[in-house]
């Protein structure tokens, strides 16, 4: 049978850089190569500056989430500069609302105008202009009336998740790159009227995850049910926990095995091999807290820039599907019902959400999950309580930041030295997903939801692009890392 | 009447695609209106590339850009979003695949740039290099121009600076372009159009009065100039304070935050510690 190479470079509607690379036997993929070649040069660029500037410089690894950069930078703050029993009540609800509309905007984006295109006919309804065309060809099963609506709830979208922009920067001063969230709180004040703008502006985002959101990824999963047995993956689900409260946090933080065990999860159990990263194998196996990075360019087993972090050793997909299956298996009552709700309309267990239609049904409903809470949260602050508390930069810290990003968990270490950042460490939820193999050669979890699929059109791979965006994959500041000649460096080639 | 098209390649280099992000938030116009209707009437613009947004992937997108560079010499608008990496003949950053080699964002750019009828520097990072470009800029990132100049491209260039732009500050631009041509625009000497960035935040503040009276804020979530608390807003050339962000919600000031200074050149080595005071003379000596 004739083996084919498929590569499609770049993989476009993500944030930042992937290319992806499969090895096509018989139909069916054999091997696959999540090349998100990264180069963090932000590491290297903190070194040495006022630790308070990682809460501003941090969010500029990613202008789609920045907000999650934003919190986890803050907590790892506030534990270096020995603040976080003291965070007022306030000061975690407004940082809650603030990275809650980054949430709704990043899911309505990733939803509409980064995935939809791979179901939904745009150019059919619009007309084959730029830049709608050029674009794979064939499986597009919506059609009529019903495509012309999703079409237009793809325009629609564009004004909500714009408007979730403006409702952060009620507390948040702009966005991207909110101002509001620092180390101790936030900087905002807190008044009657902001409250209750925040809330109206919030009803409306509310109403068209309720009738427009949620009703639509079901009207493209009955097009496409096929798809809840595609992009299966590893079926290990991590989540670090996030959206602090006052009691608890909204996410659940815990791992879960293939067959819905829950384990308790504990960051020390993090590890980052480098086998197949370009990094100096010595440094191998480490958690983050003593984390090394020596690139190694010219590594021979190596193809990508991501190291592999791993849970004991085990491969973990992180994101919307791991907290709503983790916060299930916990009774967490609403997460239950919606989920229960989903599954009983195609009569399927929970074994149809891993999968990537499983993977778009739990972004959305977790987008519904987060809009309803943010209601509580709004609900819950008193204008005549602090939102701050003063800090101060210690001569020596330590600090780690442990939230969950509209990808997965994320993950900020610092070590702080002379009032100054001597270290700084960022694990985003990317990197899990899309990591290449570890030591013991287990692929990353991208790579495999890829392995297995049959791909019926090798020109038009539509199955591999509709499982990698599935992912929501955020690369960003991605930089390929080629050699002085402008040829690859151990990109790898199968003969 | 003809519709005159303004075929439009956005590459993104060494960035965090938040000026992308930024420019969705336009207003009035809305992002669907860029990009499907006339701008202003007989003028429309026709995104080619975007790889946040474009439909397609992989090399029929890649063609697109030799097409456009090919077929529309002199007539399309490049816009560069994110510093461009030049260390190692530019091989940090690359954008897409080409005849089995990347293809370098330095590489695309300077391609492009040559026969684009203008280019847009889109944020500090295309302009000047921005936070990829802080020490100890481990790739080398280079704003647009100054790459320009080095390999002798000689197409007038804009920037747009902000850590991200202001989607009205594009918008605007585009419309002096389209309305009445690039040259027009009224530039200052560091490049950007004056329309946008011809004031201090100082001088506009609505904590100016504060400023004035000697009310300092002495820690974050006070009221009263930001100064103390390492406000950049008196050397800072934009319009925040009149235009406000985000559909005029709110701006960093107004939500208890210094300026940052991300529109400047300097930004951020020379206007950081963030939180601490530095004055004019402080950050023109940090470049020394």
């Amino acid at each position: 049978m004739v083996k084919t190479i498929i590569k499609i470079d770049p993989i476009t509607r993500i944030e930042g850089h992937l290319a992806i690379e499969a090895v096509v036997d018989d139909g069916v993929v054999k091997e696959a190569k999540s090349a998100g070649t990264l180069f963090r040069g932000f590491e290297i660029i903190l070194q040495g500056r006022d630790p308070r500037d990682a809460n501003r410089l941090t969010q500029r690894i990613c202008g789609v989430c920045p907000t999650a950069h934003a919190t986890a930078s803050a907590l790892c703050l506030d534990e270096a500069f020995g603040l976080t029993d003291k965070i007022p009540n306030n000061a975690k609800l407004i940082r809650n609302l603030i990275f809650g509309s980054n949430f709704l905007q990043s899911h309505i984006l990733h939803f509409y105008h980064l995935a939809a295109l791979d179901y939904v006919d745009a150019a059919g309804a619009i007309g084959d202009v730029a830049p709608f065309v050029p674009r794979y060809e064939g499986d597009y099963r919506v059609t009529g009336e019903a495509n012309a609506e999703l079409v237009n709830h793809y325009v629609r979208a564009l004004d909500i998740r714009r408007k979730c922009q403006e409702m952060l920067s009620i507390f948040g001063g702009k966005m991207p790159h909110n101002v509001g969230i620092v180390p101790g709180g936030v900087t905002e004040q807190l008044t009657e009227d902001k409250i209750t703008n925040f809330l109206w502006r919030l009803n409306e985002i509310r109403d068209f995850i309720d009738n427009t959101y949620v009703p639509d990824v079901i009207a493209v999963a009955k097009a496409y049910s096929d798809y809840f047995e595609i992009g299966k993956g590893c079926k290990r689900l991590l989540a670090y926990g996030g959206f602090d409260l006052p009691a608890g946090q909204l996410f659940k933080s815990g791992v879960v095995s293939p067959d819905l065990q829950l384990e308790s999860f504990a960051q020390e159990n993090i590890t980052e091999d480098v086998k197949h990263s370009w990094y100096a194998d010595s440094t191998s196996g480490k958690n983050p807290a003593q984390g090394e990075t020596k690139p190694e360019p010219n590594k021979k087993e190596a193809y990508s820039f991501i190291k592999s972090p791993r849970y004991s050793g085990k491969v973990c997909e992180l994101g919307p599907l791991a907290r709503m299956v983790s916060n299930y298996v916990q009774g967490d009552a609403v997460t239950k019902k919606l989920i229960d709700s989903v599954l009983s309309e195609f009569g399927a267990g929970v074994d149809a959400l891993y999968s990537v239609l499983g993977r778009h049904a739990a972004r959305a409903l977790e987008a519904k999950l987060v809009a309803d809470a943010m209601v509580d949260w709004l609900t819950a602050l008193k204008p005549d309580e602090p939102t701050i508390v003063e800090s101060q930069i210690p001569e020596q810290g330590e600090g780690a930041g442990l939230t969950e990003a509209p990808r997965g968990s994320l993950g900020h270490w610092m070590t702080v030295k002379d009032k100054k950042i001597a270290r700084y460490q960022v694990i985003t939820p990317t990197a899990w997903n899309a990591s290449p193999k570890d030591d013991k050669d287990q692929p990353g979890a991208v790579e495999q939801a890829i392995i297995g699929t049959k791909v019926k059109d090798k020109d038009n791979p539509f199955e591999l692009v509709r499982i990698v965006r599935a992912f929501d994959p955020c690369l960003a500041c991605s930089v390929h890392l080629l050699d002085g000649r402008g040829i690859e460096l151990g990109v790898f080639r199968v003969v | 009447m003809a519709v005159k098209k303004y075929p439009v390649i956005w590459l993104q280099g060494a960035g965090c695609t938040g000026c992308s992000v930024s420019v969705l938030n336009a207003v009035s116009p809305r992002i669907q209106n860029l990009l499907l209707d006339e701008l202003v009437p007989g003028h429309q613009l026709s995104l080619m590339f975007h790889a946040t947004i474009m439909a397609g992937q992989g090399e029929p997108v890649i063609e697109v850009l030799k097409d456009t560079e090919e077929n529309r010499k002199g007539g399309y608008i490049l816009v560069v979003e994110g510093a461009i990496p030049t260390a190692e003949g530019g091989a940090y950053g690359s954008i897409g695949e080409r005849a089995g080699k990347h293809l370098t964002i330095q590489q695309s750019v300077e391609e492009l740039g040559k026969n684009a009828m203008l280019t847009i520097a889109l944020g500090t990072c295309a302009a000047y290099g921005g936070i990829p470009a802080a020490k100890p800029n481990p790739t080398a990132c280079k704003g647009v121009k100054t790459v320009f100049s080095e390999k002798g491209i000689e197409t007038p260039v804009v920037n747009i600076p902000g850590c991200p732009v202001h989607p009205d500050w594009f918008v605007g631009t585009i419309s002096v372009i389209l309305f009445s041509g690039a040259q027009a625009l009224d530039l200052d000497q560091l490049g950007r159009p004056k329309l946008f960035f011809g004031q201090l935040i100082h001088e506009n503040c609505p904590r100016r009065a504060d400023f004035d009276k000697g009310k300092f804020a002495q820690k974050l979530g006070e009221l009263g100039c930001l100064y103390k608390l390492g406000c950049k807003g008196h050397y800072s050339y934009a319009d925040c304070p009149l235009r406000q962000w985000n559909n005029g919600v709110s701006w960093c000031v107004k939500a208890g935050s210094p300026c940052l200074g991300c529109v400047e050149p300097e930004f951020p080595d020379g206007t950081s510690p963030i939180y601490e005071k530095i004055t004019l003379e402080d950050m023109i000596w940090s470049k020394q």
